[in-house]
């Protein structure tokens, strides 16, 4: 194996600084502006300024300054696995690189069909950022996937594509799909075409929100029972809330770990099985059939 | 009177939002059910642990919504809605 340059690593120190900032920029933020509060209080993200705008006030919140410090810093940790990798291969990074390209394609190709492998870079991207956003938790961040607007952004997104995809197979069979069975069905048909995104943000944003609301109880409780029990005792003693040492860090390993990533999997998963299941591959092949039809005959003509 | 007319709302929020949560009954029940079938079929096919695993965590996934519904409302009772209702109560009074 070569020796990396000097060059070389002065890049790769860059990176992974740039990569580290955002996060601590994060930290720093939350800590100068979070409002000091007497025990335990459950709220929203923290709401820097508002910025003024002709509609609505637009305010700028604490999951939206998270949540582009996650997206820095993923970025950055993607040109730190991709830099200096070469055909040959040879460094650690680029194993780590190609798996995760691997299996992304993998994943894709298996759950969509060949059809949407070009989808796999946008399923990884929402893989790793909902994935990132909620471990966020870890360093004492506000988790913007605990956020309902940012994951609806995320999901509105997703029924955007599985519209288009839909459309592909021709208007006005779009149209024509929302009366099956029969056309008393319509209302029904319209109210599920938008109960899919909202299922979606729901399902990600409730499930990483009852995670810090559960925590935040418990967290409580065991104060009140440590107050309870050693509160007689004299000074710094009885103030001390013996059992929120360690016992919730039980409950954090399923709530931020665990369900974090599953959610970001399943966000993925249901992003990739909602689009491959809208587009209608016949329709759209039937189309491509007769358009290709007509310009062949239009050619013939203009031969002839 | 309004002090009485609060304690209402606040004393009906908390009511309704521990209401909302009987939901969880369904997808624990669900939840339940499919994850004893999973393990009937791992047990008869451990070859295929992979995929039931895999297709078992979505279905619990998906059955989970339910509860999360009752959950995103039983949230809202407690931490939006007093405040807004509070709000519009002030608002009559002060007509």
């Amino acid at each position: 194996m070569k020796e990396k340059s000097f060059k070389f690593r002065i890049i790769d120190a860059l990176l992974i600084i740039g990569s580290v900032l955002p996060i601590a920029f994060a930290i720093v933020l939350r800590v100068l502006t979070n409002p000091e509060a007497d025990g335990i209080v459950i709220t929203g993200a923290n709401i820097f300024f508002t910025v003024k705008m002709p509609i609505q006030d637009m305010p700028i919140t604490e999951s939206q300054v998270n949540s582009w410090c996650v997206i820095v810093s993923l970025f950055f940790i993607c040109l730190y696995l991709t830099h200096g990798i070469s055909e040959k291969g040879g460094l650690r990074r680029q194993m780590i690189a190609e798996w995760i390209v691997e299996k992304t394609d993998d994943l894709v190709k298996d759950n969509m069909g060949d059809f949407f492998k070009s989808f796999s870079p946008f399923i990884a991207g929402v893989l790793g950022l909902s994935a990132f956003s909620s471990l966020i938790t870890l360093v004492g961040l506000y988790p913007p996937t605990s956020d309902l607007n940012v994951v609806a952004g995320w999901a509105l997104l997703v029924f955007i594509l599985i519209t288009y995809y839909k459309l592909k197979g021709g208007v006005l069979g779009y149209l024509k799909s929302f009366t099956q069975p029969f056309a008393a069905f319509t209302p029904f048909n319209i109210i599920s075409e938008f109960a899919t995104p909202v299922s979606m943000s729901f399902r990600h944003y409730g499930n990483i929100l009852s995670g810090s609301v559960i925590a935040a109880l418990v967290a409580a409780g065991l104060t009140g029972v440590s107050n309870m029990i050693l509160g007689r005792l004299p000074g710094l003693l009885g103030e001390f809330p013996l059992f929120r040492v360690g016992i919730p860090a039980v409950l954090s390993l399923y709530f931020d770990i665990f369900s974090g990533a599953l959610q970001a999997f399943i966000f993925a998963m249901l992003t990739m099985l909602n689009i491959s299941s809208a587009f209608p591959m016949d329709d759209w092949l039937k189309r491509m059939d007769k358009k290709r039809a007509k310009k062949e005959k239009q050619s013939n003509k203009k031969s002839a | 009177m309004v002090e009485l007319a609060i304690g209402i709302i606040l004393g009906c929020c908390a009511l309704g939002a521990g209401m909302a949560m009987i939901a969880g009954i369904g997808p624990g029940i669900g939840e339940g059910n499919a994850v004893a079938s999973a393990c009937e079929a791992i047990g008869r096919q451990p070859e295929s642990k992979g995929t039931v695993t895999t297709t078992m965590i979505m279905g619990c996934a998906i059955a989970e919504t339910t509860g999360l519904y009752a959950l995103v409302i039983a949230i809202l009772l407690i931490f939006v809605a007093p405040r807004s209702l509070v709000g519009i109560l002030m608002s009559y009074i002060a007509k």
